[in-house]
């Protein structure tokens, strides 16, 4: 089945993630973080957050329910069996912290098709309760047998 | 400012992940289905690699979560549980305290993340 470049620039509905303390911490210790500016507020505090800051990549965490509705789509169509996760993309801004609430906003930014492979690229823009800038993600996805 | 970093997952960390990170697709905590897929076991996430390559940048900057800018990566051979990862980054461009790197994440030979490039701006 050839790629459908109709849904380029298609949007959905912002999904909203409120960081808790806990839910950081567990995800810093997954992924090996020491640092104790991410487990005791008052470290954090002394480091200047408002409360403990979620490592830079807990964007796929407050990102993912946005993206699964892009990636999901039918009218994407991403066949699943034959999906790899290409390349992925984050630029940061302000810091997450635990108390925050992410909305993010998840879109089509390009289907494309080379050698019998679907190009896949969504774009997710993550904003925090004051309205800022907290990530902005470029996730790649390569489906195999597209043609 | 150079990145290096070496991390061994352990045969649970895939399943650890899965659940701090909700991604739970069973090629990464089922061998029997990875198999099933043509894989030769159960594999790490690609995401949970790149915050190793991420871990590299901020830790390279003095451990400031605020210190890492961007980051891009692309995936390709897959990663395994039970086999050190190394880490490994140069600065290519410095400008307005701002510097680029250009990383990679190793399991032996297999190159699991290439062409990574970070921003990472330095402590003053």
């Amino acid at each position: 089945m050839p790629v459908n470049t109709a849904v380029i620039g298609k949007r959905y509905p912002p999904f909203e993630y409120e960081v808790g303390k806990e839910k950081v911490a567990e995800y810093a210790r997954a992924v090996g973080e020491d640092n104790p500016v991410y487990f005791d507020r008052e470290a954090a505090r002394a480091a200047g957050f408002r409360d403990v800051p979620a490592p830079p990549m807990f964007a796929v965490v407050y990102s993912w329910g946005s993206l699964g509705a892009a990636a999901l789509d039918p009218e994407v169509g991403m066949n699943f069996a034959m999906l790899v996760h290409g390349g992925q993309e984050f630029e940061w801004g302000e810091p997450v912290c635990s108390g925050d609430l992410i909305s993010t906003e998840a879109s089509v930014k390009d289907v494309s098709e080379k050698g019998g492979m679907g190009f896949y690229v969504f774009e997710t823009v993550s904003l925090n309760q004051e309205g800022a800038e907290v990530a902005r993600g470029t996730w790649t996805n390569i489906v195999r047998g597209v043609s | 400012m150079k990145l290096e970093l070496k991390v061994t997952p352990d045969k649970y960390l895939p399943h650890r992940y899965a659940g701090a990170s909700g991604d739970f697709n069973p090629i990464h905590i089922d061998p029997e289905f990875a198999q099933s897929v043509g894989l030769p076991q159960n594999i790490l996430h690609g995401l949970w690699s790149m915050a190793q390559v991420a871990r590299a940048c901020t830790s390279a900057a003095g451990g400031d979560p605020r210190s890492l800018r961007r980051l891009s990566v692309q995936f390709r051979g897959m990663g395994l549980p039970e086999q050190e990862i190394e880490v490994t980054g140069e600065v290519v461009e410095e400008r307005d305290g701002v510097v680029v790197v250009k990383a990679e994440a190793r399991q032996g030979d297999n190159r699991i993340i290439r062409n990574a490039q970070a921003e990472i701006a330095t402590p003053s």
